[in-house]
């Protein structure tokens, strides 16, 4: 039995933490989204459902919002298409080499995301290395503009920064799938093909699901990368907030997309955690 | 050694061994954990591994699966060479330890997996599942969880699985180690008679001698990667090879005895003893050993007598363990039906053929 000190001194602070950065917050933004800008640029008291009737009002922003959508979902895709078989190599197969590799995957996590994403710049500007080693290569003639400033580049530095972010619950996944069941599978039959589909995928599900959840609410809500490398096409719903918060200066509105933005992810994370626990077996 | 044409290789196997292993060495890093074992299985047959932890039994359970590689030597069955083919094209199917259920699929998904897997007829798998689950008596827990399963039912569920794809050979690696002491001993009956219904042959991987002699048709010690002996039950007791044979299998005194004229002669204690002369170690089991009347002192041909001082006596229920001092090294063990306390000399007496002639053997 703890003491009721002891039960105050670990729940009090946590609970001061998420109630002063998160929920206030939190509460203070929902308000806002039912405000409004008057012509003089001052945030009125007004309560009103106007900014909620404009979302859905102005294309635009239904527009923004599926794009994002679209680059979030490819980004998992191919955050997932590299990260398990990398997981499935090297739990499964690296042997020796594993803990290496793993510190390899590890490692960029610790660069700065601005310097990974003005990497990509470097990369794939009009005069940057890809297109400098097309053109040495007379591939192309001219440099490729359509690398740069394009949801391409969007999507391909965020499957390079969000890819360990997939990788690692995948890998923790697989590595939890007990050696013993491969090897019945191969006992009872099964070819290593079959074995893998039949037994090692259904059991690393949960693992897909974080790591899908995890690139998939990140790159949803990220907007620097599509500020570096996106350009007029590669805008997506986090752009449009911050403008609206800054430039902009409709609080308001930024709000009303930041709260409807938050009801998605809140949703989709209910919904993947439900799935997820579905999946585990203890 | 790859010299030799395979066909005098089959010649070498004997025609009836359904499964023959050959010469197998396996080393793990530099390691060997089998040193050259030879062993054929005859169909039908039940036979155990018997061996302490890090004998290397379980290893050559794997080998057998398919689930290491050899180092050396060959493993077939029937004509066709075992080693050679990958884990899951071989008529092979295992039991394992910890069960091994997939926890994902039901009881019935579980053991319809090998069918399946196999492409066995669609329609043929219901009712070999169905009778697979009924022959383990595990009919009613069909749609259930193996999470929801204690760990005896996991294990019928287990036996099932692999019983249900026919195997001409059924690999159990120490299954009944899990459960607890009843429920052991009704598996040991259950999986006996089991094996006698269906007629595949199983080898049985243990480390408790008791579960070895009540199953088995034959028991093959295992000690330090090398067969110790290969033999029925009642042989491998009765007549011991080595000294480690007698001492893991059941209790015994080793009794270390010079033999000269067709006598050994231990101590105190003398007997009739054929064989060539010199230094030797004998086998005596506790249970071989009365308590003698003091009047038949004079030794007649066939049995022999000894006394000694009582020093210890463990209460057994009908049979006590007694402690006997002959003023040797170490201390005879007699068992005994229960006499009452017995303290101070008393007299005993054995027949000479019950004490077995062992080879010492490496202690290693």
């Amino acid at each position: 039995m703890y003491s009721r000190t002891y039960k105050a001194g670990v729940t009090i602070p946590p609970l001061l933490w998420v109630t002063s950065f998160l929920l206030v917050p939190y509460a203070i933004l929902f308000c806002y989204s039912f405000w409004s800008v008057s012509s003089l640029q001052v945030v009125v008291h007004n309560w009103n459902l106007q900014n909620y009737a404009q979302l859905f009002r102005n294309p635009l922003y239904l527009i923004v919002l599926l794009r994002s959508i679209r680059i979030a979902g490819a980004v998992t895709l191919l955050a997932l298409l590299l990260g398990y078989p990398l997981a499935y190599y090297l739990s499964f197969h690296a042997a020796k080499r594993k803990d290496l590799l793993y510190q390899l995957v590890i490692i960029p996590l610790w660069a700065s995301y601005l310097v990974r994403g003005y990497a990509w710049k470097t990369i794939l500007g009009s005069d940057g290395v890809l297109n400098g080693f097309l053109q040495y290569l007379h591939i192309t003639h001219r440099p490729v503009e359509f690398f740069l400033y394009s949801p391409f580049a969007v999507i391909l530095t965020l499957t390079h920064i969000y890819t360990p972010f997939t990788f690692l619950p995948v890998y923790a996944s697989l590595e939890h799938v007990p050696r013993n069941l491969v090897e019945a599978s191969h006992d009872l039959g099964a070819s290593p093909l079959s074995t893998f589909l039949r037994v090692i995928l259904p059991l690393s599900l949960p693992g897909i699901l974080a790591g899908a959840t995890f690139a998939f609410v990140l790159t949803l809500g990220d907007f620097l990368a599509p500020l570096l490398v996106g350009g007029p096409s590669g805008i997506m719903i986090s752009n449009i907030v911050v403008s609206l918060f800054g430039a902009a200066y409709n609080w308001p509105l930024g709000a009303a997309i930041s709260f409807c933005m938050l009801l998605l992810v809140v949703t989709l994370l209910f919904v993947t955690e439900r799935l997820e626990k579905r999946f585990t077996i203890s | 050694m790859s010299a030799v044409p395979s066909s005098a290789r089959e010649e070498q196997r004997s025609a009836d061994a359904l499964l023959s292993i050959q010469k197998v060495e396996k080393r793990f890093s530099k390691r060997a954990v089998l040193c050259g074992i030879s062993l054929d299985v005859a169909p039908g047959e039940f036979l155990t591994i018997l061996g302490e932890s890090g004998s290397g039994k379980t290893t050559l359970l794997r080998l057998i699966a398919g689930f290491e590689q050899l180092d050396g030597g060959e493993i077939w069955m029937g004509s066709e060479r075992l080693d050679e083919i990958p884990a899951y094209r071989r008529q092979v199917n295992t039991v394992f330890q910890s069960y091994a259920l997939f926890p994902h699929l039901s009881v019935f998904e579980n053991v319809a997996y090998g069918l399946r897997a196999k492409n066995a007829p669609r329609n043929e798998i219901p009712d070999r599942v169905t009778q697979a689950l009924a022959m383990v008596k595990m009919s009613e827990f069909t749609q259930s969880a193996p999470s929801r399963l204690s760990g005896g039912q996991q294990q019928r569920v287990a036996l099932a699985r692999a019983l249900v794809n026919r195997p001409r050979v059924l690999l159990l690696d120490e299954p009944l180690s899990a459960l607890d002491a009843n429920l052991r001993r009704q598996m040991q009956t259950e999986l006996k008679s089991l094996q006698r219904e269906v007629g595949i042959t199983f080898i049985f991987v243990t480390h408790d001698q008791e579960e070895a002699m009540a199953l088995s048709d034959r028991i093959a010690l295992l000690r330090s990667g090398r067969l110790e002996q290969v033999a029925e039950p009642r042989e491998i007791y009765g007549h011991p090879r080595t000294a480690y044979v007698a001492q893991f299998i059941g209790q015994t005194n080793l009794l270390r005895a010079e033999v000269r004229d067709g006598t050994a002669t231990s101590g105190s204690i003398a007997w009739p003893a054929p064989g060539p002369s010199g230094p030797a170690m004998f086998s005596l089991r506790p249970e071989s050993i009365r308590l003698a009347s003091v009047a038949s002192a004079s030794p007649s041909g066939t049995s022999a007598n000894f006394h000694g001082r009582i020093r210890n006596q463990t209460f057994g229920g009908a049979m006590d363990l007694v402690e006997i001092d002959c003023g040797n090294s170490q201390a005879i063990r007699a068992r005994v039906p229960s006499p009452g306390t017995l303290s101070g000399q008393q007299n005993f007496e054995f027949n000479a053929g019950d004490a077995v002639r062992v080879q010492e053997g490496s202690e290693t």
